[in-house]
């Protein structure tokens, strides 16, 4: 079963400079139990397309177009009071900065009780809870980190108490905005295992957004690469990682400096700029910096399914 | 040949807690290297492991509680603000947040011609200095008319880079240069910073916790933990086989972007001691997998071996994996 469905979504921002067209017929879905990733670089519209899942998007942004089917409803259609119902209950996000997420004035005890107001239970039964879901997420000495405020924990324990906090109702769709960013290493590895194994306990989807890919590679079961607000590829990470069919794809994955085996002194870049989205081109997005053009891609690319749950939106994958 | 600059035994410290129960914290507890001239040395080790704090007290940012820094055979950290000024020509820092460290009300071609003034040097003229810097980091002259707002990332970093080498410095040091960047924009700052490197024979401390970065771009490097070094010597080698264990959970860690890569993971306890309450003994011991009853007594010495550094008691062997693990295989 699809958990969440995404179909021809399109956001556009009014601006100063003109209607800027953030999202370009968006489409992917989220299956039951799996983790997708959406990968990207900056201005890609990863943040807004998750805005645009809750219903957060900017007073100057709008669904022109398309369909996000959440468990049979449709969340573009949805009143302020249902949206308000869904998020936080059966979706629920973890952003970069858990201090963003944090109340800082608050115990932590208290937030992960506020957290429950729906639930109808004791006092008692809600700080079990609490205290049972910080043990979950590795938090040592749970009882007592219950009366401990958010700036008392190191960065990586922030993280994993907002972790916590996100799963408590047991949502079935955690979105994950760049989650391990700011953290080291050896915490980014742990947080992702805890997030692999937490998702398999409480058995809800994951839409995973990174621009990490080595993260993404590792964590995901699915991948959405998107570009200037377009989704140019999508499939298992195994078929994106392995046989990519995109040139962005495959230009963004030679990028990553760990693939790069032996030592260079010259790392591979994509040259030239991601356009300006208040002047799409006509034809494909990525044409201007890709160096396998042809006079076909000054037309609007098709999205092409190369194999069975793998599409590229490019010419040239038909050609395959 | 001697080094353009010689660390010795550097810590920092720092007063924390509420008045009455004043604590000082080592922040760098002790750091030794030297740097010559034309070479990378990268510094790596995890947020609090006293990177920048190092970076910052090199540069004469922070004062040093002990030890000894000589730039140039000059012994520096004994200078005032006065004094040091006329060196930091030749030793320029680049700041972790590319935007951030750039004024909102300045134009890139002010930013880039900032350092003359600042120096007060009138020899030159910024109508050529900066198109000419600009240049140098691959922007068009264009450039020099915009404010930070209209940059993107990369682009800050390019100013950033081009304020850095304005004054022809011998030293650059970098704190996180790729970190926000994009893969397919980090990339452009890396080589651009070799390319600067060999033309003008700069020396270069580069400071991040991104390791695929250290790999590509420095001579030697050093790992950090707890503001002291635990592994230094050649990258390439330390990439090879890592012998401090802290070293070899670093590099293990490191996720690479293949779904079907093996990954023998040394897993390690999330928790980082401390500065308040430093573990006796062996600092890493609360965390090591390989520990020992010595670890937890007796402080290893960070001894010079054939080619690196390393403060361990048992120092890895190549291809080395974990007790537990190796147990189970």
């Amino acid at each position: 079963m699809t958990v969440l469905a995404i179909k021809g979504l399109n956001v556009t921002f009014s601006t100063e400079g003109g209607q800027l067209h953030a999202l370009k017929n968006v489409s992917f879905e989220v299956p039951e139990r799996r983790i997708v990733g959406v990968v990207g670089e900056s201005g890609c519209g990863k943040s807004t397309l998750i805005n645009a899942i809750l219903g957060l998007l900017a007073d100057n942004g709008s669904v022109d177009a398309g369909s996000i089917t959440f468990e049979g409803e449709d969340l573009t259609r949805l009143g302020a009071a249902r949206m308000q119902e869904l998020r936080g209950q059966r979706i629920s996000t973890v952003f970069q900065d858990p201090m963003g997420a944090l109340n800082p004035v608050l115990s932590v005890g208290r937030q992960m009780r506020n957290i429950q107001y729906r639930s109808g239970r004791s006092r008692n039964e809600k700080d079990a809870r609490s205290e049972a879901m910080l043990r979950q997420v590795r938090i040592p000495d749970a009882q007592s980190a219950l009366a401990q405020y958010p700036h008392e924990f190191s960065g990586g324990m922030q993280q994993r108490v907002a972790i916590a906090m996100a799963l408590m109702m047991r949502p079935a769709l955690l979105i994950a905005d760049e989650p391990t960013t700011a953290l080291d290493a050896t915490l980014e590895v742990a947080t992702i295992e805890l997030l692999q194994e937490l998702q398999q306990d409480i058995a809800c989807s994951v839409l995973f957004i990174s621009h990490h890919l080595g993260v993404i590679a590792e964590l995901c079961d699915d991948v959405v690469v998107m570009y200037a607000g377009e989704v140019v590829e999508r499939g298992t990470t195994r078929q994106v990682f392995h046989a990519p069919c995109h040139p962005y794809t495959r230009r963004l994955l030679e990028c990553d400096p760990a693939r790069q085996s032996g030592r260079t002194r010259h790392l591979p870049t994509i040259p030239g700029e991601v356009p300006d989205l208040r002047h799409r081109p006509p034809g494909c997005v990525f044409a201007t910096r890709c160096d396998q053009r042809v006079d076909a891609c000054d037309k609007t690319p098709p999205d092409v399914a190369v194999a069975a749950g793998h599409v590229a939106r490019c010419v040239l994958a038909a050609a395959r | 040949m001697s080094g353009i600059l010689e660390v010795r035994d550097v810590e920092v410290t720092f007063e924390t807690g509420p008045l009455m129960r004043r604590r000082s914290i080592l922040g760098v507890a002790g750091v030794s290297f030297d740097l010559h001239a034309g070479e990378t040395f990268a510094i790596v080790g995890e947020s609090g492991s006293g990177k920048t704090t190092l970076a910052r007290a090199i540069n004469g940012l922070q004062d040093i509680s002990a030890g000894s820094i000589r730039f140039d055979e000059q012994r520096i950290d004994t200078l005032g603000a006065r004094l040091m000024k006329p060196l930091r020509r030749r030793m320029s820092m680049m700041f972790q947040d590319p935007v951030g460290s750039l004024s909102p009300r300045m134009k890139v071609g002010n930013l880039i011609a900032e350092p003359f003034r600042i120096h007060g040097i009138v020899d030159k003229d910024p109508g050529v200095e900066v198109p000419r810097l600009l240049s140098l980091v691959g922007l068009t002259p264009e450039f020099a008319d915009r404010y930070p707002h209209q940059l993107s990332g990369g682009q800050a970093r390019r100013v950033g880079v081009a304020r850095a080498i304005a004054l022809n410095p011998a030293l650059i040091i970098a704190d996180e240069p790729t970190a926000g960047l994009d893969v397919s924009v980090q990339g452009e700052v890396l080589n651009l910073l070799n390319d600067l490197r060999e033309r003008l024979g700069l020396a270069m401390i580069i400071i991040t916790h991104n390791l695929h970065v250290v790999h590509h771009v420095a001579d030697r490097m050093a790992v950090m933990y707890l503001g002291r070094f635990v592994e230094a010597g050649d990258t390439d080698e330390i990439f090879r086989a890592p012998r401090h264990p802290y070293t070899a959970a670093l590099l293990s860690a490191n996720p690479e972007p293949d779904p079907d890569k093996a990954r023998d993971r040394i897993a390690l306890p999330a928790e980082v001691p401390s500065l308040l309450a430093r573990p006796a003994g062996c600092e890493f011991h609360s965390r090591c997998p390989w520990v020992a009853a010595r670890c937890k007594s007796e402080a290893p010495e960070f001894v010079q071996g054939e080619t690196r550094k390393v403060a361990c008691h048992t120092p890895l062997e190549p291809g080395a994996k974990p007790p537990e693990l190796e147990g189970a295989q």
